[in-house]
């Protein structure tokens, strides 16, 4: 009897049936495809991008050259000198980041005690040449300077949860 | 015969042959056309299957994919391998490509219109499809590549396999027709979607349409191509302009193999309404695409251009030996008894097919 039933559904391609009616009622299905430029997918106020340097409200820039992030960073792509400065505070004189080695872990932003290195939203960049990728200390804080705003307003929706 | 400006001015020999060529450049051009549209059509609806978007930024939704392809395609080198045979490795495409295209010299678009009505036009048809073996053969061997004999072997062995339980399933529809000629095949089946040849050769024209899934190496057969296992198959070697004559040609069987479908069992350009609606309603505008006309033979074939890329986004591809079962061992048996049972059909007269 089971035999029979076999023989009956092999030559009624029963199995083949349902299969294409599984891929067809796909075909009517809502695409899960986001047109990238024109459609973007939500961001998180976590979100790991491009690095900046951020400065107080007055003006004064929040690194205090502690080294935390260089000795944190796994890639090895931050690099850090320091010298004091002539009001005897302690300030960076370098602080590259290697973005062709980053990784985008965010171990430097959880390490930095000032919140002074931070990652932004920021992932639509290039560079044309290596030397692009390099940032240094200029670069960071003008891209801190640029997304102040929404960096703070990141860091205060995360502050309850750190 | 048509008038065609300054065609009397020609001696008759050449008025013949200036006709002919008018007429495979009518054919030739829009079957071109039709395949570079259904390598868009296959990425959308494989695309849609699969739950994206599929290729939409060249154009309005993708339209003009195609021809960026064929662009792309046509600027790129044609390398020949070190070791091949360069004259069998240009010929192979060239070979594949003719017998693709040679085949739609006898299929009737029409009503009396087709290239040539040959009265043994089924056989022709055989002829040039089992030719088209040769194309791929030639392609594995000259290209002097293990993958590339690889796929040329399995892909021979597998058409001819296939090749005759189509051909059985074809002695089918000539016992019921009466004829090879294909417009007697289609007028065979006039007279409304109960006379189509479906109804009476079900099993045939199962077992002729995957058996013809099988002759185009598309999947779920595509054991010639066979990307994760030997690369590309046959065509590896080919890069450019050769590679994209075969790829027109693997697509041009499809729509082939479509046609003859339709022709033969689904009546071709004939209305499935023949003959129930009422003769003032077929002389309005819209009454008249209820009539049989070229719009019904067009609705047909994309019917089962369709189910080629539905197959190919559904079914995974089959074990070499599978395919061989299936081949020698179902479809052949099954073809043979239902041509029996036809044979006793039309001694018992069974209407409205046989009588």
């Amino acid at each position: 009897m089971k035999s029979a039933q076999h023989l009956i559904k092999t030559f009624l391609l029963w199995e083949l049936w349902k299969g294409l009616f599984l891929t067809g009622r796909y075909l009517f299905a809502k695409k899960f495809t986001i047109r990238y430029p024109e459609e973007k997918t939500p961001q998180s106020p976590r979100f790991r991008g491009l690095h900046a340097l951020r400065r107080y409200e007055n003006g004064e820039e929040r690194c205090i050259a502690c080294k935390l992030c260089e000795a944190v960073c796994p890639a090895l792509a931050i690099t850090i000198d320091v010298e004091p400065r002539d009001d005897g505070s302690r300030r960076t004189t370098r602080y590259d980041i290697d973005l062709s080695k980053c990784i985008f872990c965010g171990f430097c932003e959880e390490a930095c005690p000032v919140d002074s290195i931070v990652e932004t939203r920021i992932y639509e960049y290039h560079g044309e040449k290596r030397s692009d990728l390099l940032m240094n200390k200029v670069k960071l804080l003008a891209v801190g300077a640029d997304e102040e705003g929404r960096i703070a307003e990141d860091r205060a929706a995360d502050a309850k949860y750190r | 015969m048509p008038e065609i400006p300054l065609l009397d001015l020609l001696p008759s020999g050449l008025q013949t042959l200036t006709l002919i060529l008018l007429k495979i450049i009518a054919i030739v051009t829009p079957l071109l056309l039709c395949v570079a549209y259904l390598t868009y059509a296959e990425r959308r609806v494989i695309g849609f299957m699969q739950v994206r978007m599929g290729p939409n930024r060249v154009g309005p939704i993708g339209l003009l994919q195609p021809i960026a392809d064929a662009v792309k395609l046509a600027f790129k080198e044609i390398i020949i391998p070190a070791g091949a045979n360069r004259f069998l490795f240009i010929l192979a495409p060239i070979v594949s490509l003719a017998t693709a295209l040679s085949a739609w010299a006898v299929v009737p678009f029409g009503a009396g219109r087709v290239l040539a009505d040959l009265n043994a036009g089924l056989l022709y048809i055989l002829a040039m499809t089992s030719m088209g073996i040769y194309g791929v053969i030639i392609a594995g061997w000259a290209s002097n590549s293990k993958y590339a004999l690889l796929g040329a072997m399995r892909s021979a062995a597998q058409m001819v396999s296939y090749e005759i339980a189509m051909g059985f399933a074809l002695v089918g529809v000539l016992m019921a027709a009466g004829s090879l000629n294909l417009g007697e095949i289609v007028n065979a089946q006039a007279g409304g979607f109960g006379h189509w040849f479906v109804w009476p050769l079900l099993p045939l024209f199962v077992v002729y349409f995957i058996s013809g899934v099988a002759e185009t190496n598309r999947a779920p057969f595509d054991v010639s191509e066979g990307e994760s296992e030997i690369v590309a198959g046959f065509h590896v070697e080919y890069s450019g302009m050769s590679f994209s004559v075969f790829f027109m040609a693997e697509y041009a069987n499809m729509i082939l193999i479509s046609v003859l479908s339709s022709v033969m069992f689904l009546g071709g350009w004939l209305s499935p309404f023949e003959g129930m609606a009422s003769a003032e309603t077929l002389a309005s505008p819209l009454g008249s695409l209820l009539d049989s006309g070229f719009h019904w033979f067009v609705f047909k074939v994309a019917l089962f251009l369709f189910f080629y890329l539905w197959f190919r986004a559904t079914f995974p591809r089959y074990r070499y030996d599978q395919i061989m079962r299936l081949g020698w061992k179902v479809f052949i048996p099954v073809t043979l008894v239902w041509i029996l049972v036809i044979g006793v059909a039309i001694a018992a007269g069974i209407g409205p097919w046989f009588d």
